[in-house]
């Protein structure tokens, strides 16, 4: 019999997610995804200065902030043919660094760690024990017995205060935790010291950025002028700020994040088997060692993998029209020419039409338009995007530090290589990308600096800021990586204003209903054959759900055939 | 649900806080919030004596980025404060919430603190249509009102709940409101911002729970501790606008040199927001000091008050400073005497416009739209009676050479 069970919300970047799934003699059978809210930014930002634009779209996501607002400079610049100075560049490189550390740390252990941890368990764990492995994994410096005493300590308390708040309704105790006590305790001290590391982190965008969420950009550069002679500028004590930050970011990355990762993949041998989904990835590469428009400079290359096979990387194009279109078949909007076309998103269209259910509802209709998301494809594919996409394309492409690190990892946990795919192997891409990152940042800082020395104080290209310089008509397009994943945005500017503004945003292709042949995107390809040790508590959706980053803390709403409450839990 | 009448202080106490860090944040809420040594002492006897404060907090149409700037709260106990110092009953996005169970948890908490509940609220709420933005199959306008109707008081949470934001700007294709449209018949606090000030969200939840009030609005409902002052009045860079000196291209000379921004489009001098004070994440910095001008995210409307780089005075509906840069222009050949008259009908404008915005106390009658018609009838008029003022100037200034006399501009 085939037990019908409905999470909603599981809020996301943008909002809202929801996800209903049938599961039968123990496994998912089916699954399907819902976007269930819209904003309408690309109307919105229709008919603004598009040298404004960066602010209006940055504002689709506060969690992984700026880097929509990163993707859209660039495409403005690639419209008007506008060239950053290279301190620019390296002062975006440290941006999305910066962010993308701090976002896969803040997810890791905020987010996600809780649905392999057991908070609970950690009460019975020996400090002495704890310390003996977390000595062993890495030198931190706050692997000591005391340290784990305290922690344990604290977490006493709060149990004792019966307030277990964010932590309470979980499954503590159900049978898919695997940690030994003294592995969740060293997860748990970790958790609340990731709470401040990230904080710290984030310093990048504010120095650099003014404010973090959602610091200011520049079409042309960036606005934070260098004068390493000045008191009101970039100057020396900022970028010292800046090194130590990079620092203490890579210490906790390398020296915590990642050793827990390792250790807790550890215990779940069978989860590298299971949770893959869709085994075709797409990376549109990032991280410009000279500039933007030199795809070979950057240190995250760009292409596709499919099936699996990483004998062949193939070429993606953002901007071939027969390759990349999106669907509305399955999504609650219209396209002039059709419901079953696809449009490239540069000639693409956001008209809202709401046709699901009147709410309240209990069921949504799947064999009608059931969510917000437009449904994306790649020469007809649907593709996984995010930490484990860049991972198999890179590690595809032979590119050497992600190759290195990969196999450094695989053999410490004794894989191959297929178990890449997998929620294991996405929760350990993220966790490698992290230190990959830490080494980069140190270069780009490098880079900055030694620019600077040569006496380049440049951040700014004022060439084409006047409206006044730019032709009739412009079409651009820019992608980035941001933590999620692959986004692209496609703006056309017409007399001195935007015209269209189009973007696929990670979500999209991994979170998308299905596409006129049916085929399933990567969140409801990953969830097929997941086991459910118990339909009333399904701790697996929610941990293979988790490893695509689907944001914020998520409090899961599960309904039975009937509509009838099964089980709650807590997600944080 | 067991945690009723515990106040904040046994909590931190039985989280293992010392008191003496408990104090330091007393100290620092006093201090944020402008207190004389004997307002400190009232939060700490609030704190000590009176049970946590219970809190619902929803989500809607929003990026997030409000809880965001929440988990950047830079006092080391304040992250804790956010958790502990209130009691959060319900949070759709941090709490376990789920079908039945939920709804009870949600109905639970409603029926316990009838009357008594903090409602927060992250996000817009879209009419144009039900299926927008919905929650567990409900629209978010019901789950809105459902709130709204136990609720003691409701705290909007930046830009989206306060005024709209992003998804409320032309043409706001979702019809997303803002919680003060909604009619709520609740007293409403805008926390505003892009988000708002960690700092400030702590602070203006500390204010409620030890003076069991409300702050002090302003005409936009924001409290005026944290939103009494223009950024361009508290701007480090504020001498540089008086003296004159401005950026004239990004990543030019004087942008080197940090002066000021208004030039380059800068919304510092119609913004009411602490960033200038508190500056960003543990008074790192602020958009100003970082070289990009102040975008105004911390006023009604500021996605559709003219493009960011458009320097103020070509924003309809306001007229802010439009004089001092004409002057500035017209006289550059005795440069300071330009500079001694553009401060003078500055301080005549500033003087005006402030009293304009405190005169007029009255929250969520204000449509924010006839609200900025009013003001820009008013600038005008304003504006013709500084020509005036600004032609005796000028005979009085005669352009001459008047280092003493910046003093003579009119005290507010």
């Amino acid at each position: 019999m085939i037990k019908k069970v409905v999470v909603d919300p599981l809020t996301r970047i943008e909002g809202h997610l929801r996800i209903e799934a049938d599961i039968e003699n123990g496994k998912i059978v089916d699954a399907f995804s819902t976007g269930t809210m819209v904003r309408g930014i690309e109307i919105i930002a229709q008919n603004r200065d598009p040298r404004d634009v960066w602010a209006y779209v940055g504002r689709v996501c506060g969690v992984c902030t700026s880097m929509h607002s990163l993707v859209s400079v660039r495409a403005v610049e690639n419209a008007l043919g506008i060239v950053v100075p290279p301190n620019a560049e390296m002062v975006r490189n440290l941006m999305l660094g910066a962010l993308t550390m701090q976002d896969h740390i803040t997810h890791f252990y905020q987010l996600q760690a809780l649905d392999w941890v057991d908070v609970v368990s950690a009460l019975k764990a020996d400090p002495k024990e704890s310390a003996a492995i977390a000595q062993s994994m890495s030198a931190w410096p706050k692997n000591s017995i005391g340290y784990f005493t305290e922690v344990q300590q604290k977490i006493k308390k709060f149990v004792e205060s019966k307030q277990f708040n964010i932590f309470s309704n979980a499954y503590w105790g159900h049978p898919a935790y695997k940690l030994p006590p003294a592995v969740n305790l060293i997860a748990v001290a970790h958790y609340l010291e990731a709470l401040d590391i990230q904080k710290e982190i984030v310093k990048i965008q504010t120095i650099f950025g003014g404010k973090n969420p959602h610091p200011n950009f520049l079409v042309g550069g960036m606005a934070c002028a260098v004068n390493i002679d000045g008191p009101n500028a970039i100057n020396l004590e900022r970028l010292s700020w800046v090194f130590q930050i990079i620092k203490q970011a890579e210490n906790f990355a390398k020296q915590v994040y990642l050793p827990d990762v390792l250790a807790i993949a550890s215990y779940y041998p069978e989860w590298t088997k299971i949770g893959g989904g869709l085994t075709n990835y797409l990376a549109s590469g990032d991280f410009p060692m000279t500039h933007f428009n030199d795809l070979g400079s950057y240190k995250a290359v760009r292409g596709i993998v499919r099936d699996m096979n990483m004998s062949v990387v193939e070429e993606f194009d953002p901007m071939s029209h027969d390759g990349l279109v999106e669907y509305v078949n399955n999504a609650w909007y219209d396209y002039p020419q059709g419901k079953n076309v696809g449009l490239h998103p540069s000639v693409g269209e956001t008209i809202l039409n709401y046709t699901g259910k009147t709410p309240p509802y209990d069921y949504l209709n799947h064999n009608e338009p059931y969510s917000w998301i437009k449904t994306p494809r790649y020469k007809g594919m649907p593709m996984e995007v995010g930490p484990l996409a860049r991972f198999v394309v890179n590690y595809a492409a032979k590119n050497k530090p992600y190759v290195e690190l990969t196999d450094r990892c695989l053999k410490k946990l004794n894989l191959p290589i297929e178990a890449l795919h997998s929620a294991v192997g996405r929760t350990l891409a993220r966790s490698m990308e992290c230190v990959l990152i830490s080494d980069w940042m140190n270069e780009f800082y490098q880079q900055l600096v030694d620019n600077i020395k040569k006496g380049d104080y440049r951040m700014f290209n004022s060439t084409y800021w006047e409206p006044s310089t730019w032709p009739k008509k412009a079409q651009g397009f820019a992608v980035c990586e941001a933590p999620r994943g692959s986004v692209a945005h496609y703006v056309d500017i017409e007399d001195k204003l935007v015209k269209r503004y189009q973007m696929v945003v990670p979500t999209t292709w991994n979170a998308s209903p299905r596409d006129p042949q049916g085929q399933r995107s990567a969140f409801e390809a990953s969830l097929l054959d997941v086991p459910v040790h118990d339909a009333a508590a399904p701790l697996e959706i929610i941990r293979t759900i988790h490893t695509f980053d689907p944001c914020m803390a998520c409090a899961v709403h599960l309904y039975s055939e009937d509509g009838k409450h099964v089980h709650q839990f807590d997600t944080f | 649900m067991n945690k009723k009448g515990k106040t904040f202080y046994e909590e931190l106490m039985a989280k293992g806080y010392s008191r003496r860090q408990f104090l330091k944040f007393c100290g620092l809420m006093g201090g944020m919030l402008g207190l004389q040594s004997t307002g400190v002492a009232q939060i700490v006897e609030a704190l000590e004596t009176k049970p946590r404060l219970p809190v619902l907090w929803y989500h809607f149409q929003e990026c997030t980025c409000c809880s965001e700037s929440f988990l950047r709260a830079s006092h080391p106990v304040i992250e804790e404060i956010l958790l502990e110092l209130i009691s959060l009953e319900y949070d759709d996005t941090l709490m376990a919430a789920a079908g039945e169970q939920a709804e009870w948890v949600r109905a639970e908490a409603m029926k316990e603190n009838y009357g008594n509940y903090l409602m927060v609220v992250e996000g817009a709420v879209p009419l144009g249509s039900p299926g927008y933005c919905t929650i567990a199959g409900k629209s978010a306008k019901q789950i809105f009102d459902e709130g709204a109707k136990g609720a003691k008081a409701i705290i909007a949470w930046g830009n989206c709940a306060c005024s709209g934001c992003i998804q409320a700007a032309k043409p706001n294709p979702t019809q997303a409101m803002p919680v003060h449209k909604l009619n709520p018949g609740k007293p409403v606090v805008n926390v505003q911002g892009c988000p708002p000030i960690a700092d400030v969200m702590a602070g203006v939840i500390t204010y409620y729970l030890t003076f069991d009030k409300l702050p002090e609005l302003d005409n936009t409902g924001r409290p005026k501790v944290f939103y009494g002052r223009r950024i361009h009045d508290t701007c480090y860079r504020r001498p540089c606008y008086d003296a004159g000196l401005f950026v004239e291209s990004f990543d030019d000379e004087n942008a080197k040199k940090g002066y000021c921004l208004y030039k380059m489009g800068c919304k510092g001098p119609n913004t009411y927001n602490s960033c200038a004070i508190i500056k960003w994440n543990n008074n790192v910095s602020y958009p100003i000091q970082s070289g990009h001008g102040c975008i105004g995210c911390a006023e009604p409307n500021f996605w559709d008050n003219g493009p960011l780089y458009a320097t103020l005075p070509a924003i309809e509906g306001f007229g802010i400073e439009t004089t001092a840069t004409k002057i500035g222009a017209g006289l550059t050949a005795v440069a300071l005497g330009g500079v001694a008259a553009h401060a003078i009908v500055t301080n005549i404008q500033k003087r005006s416009l402030i009293k304009n915005r405190t005169d007029d106390i009255s929250l969520n009658v204000e449509d924010n739209q006839e609200y900025c018609g009013e003001l820009g009838k008013r600038m005008d008029n304003l504006n013709k009676k500084i020509d005036l003022i600004r032609k005796d100037q000028l005979t009085y200034l005669g352009g001459g050479y008047r280092p003493d006399k910046p003093s003579d501009e009119p005290k507010n």
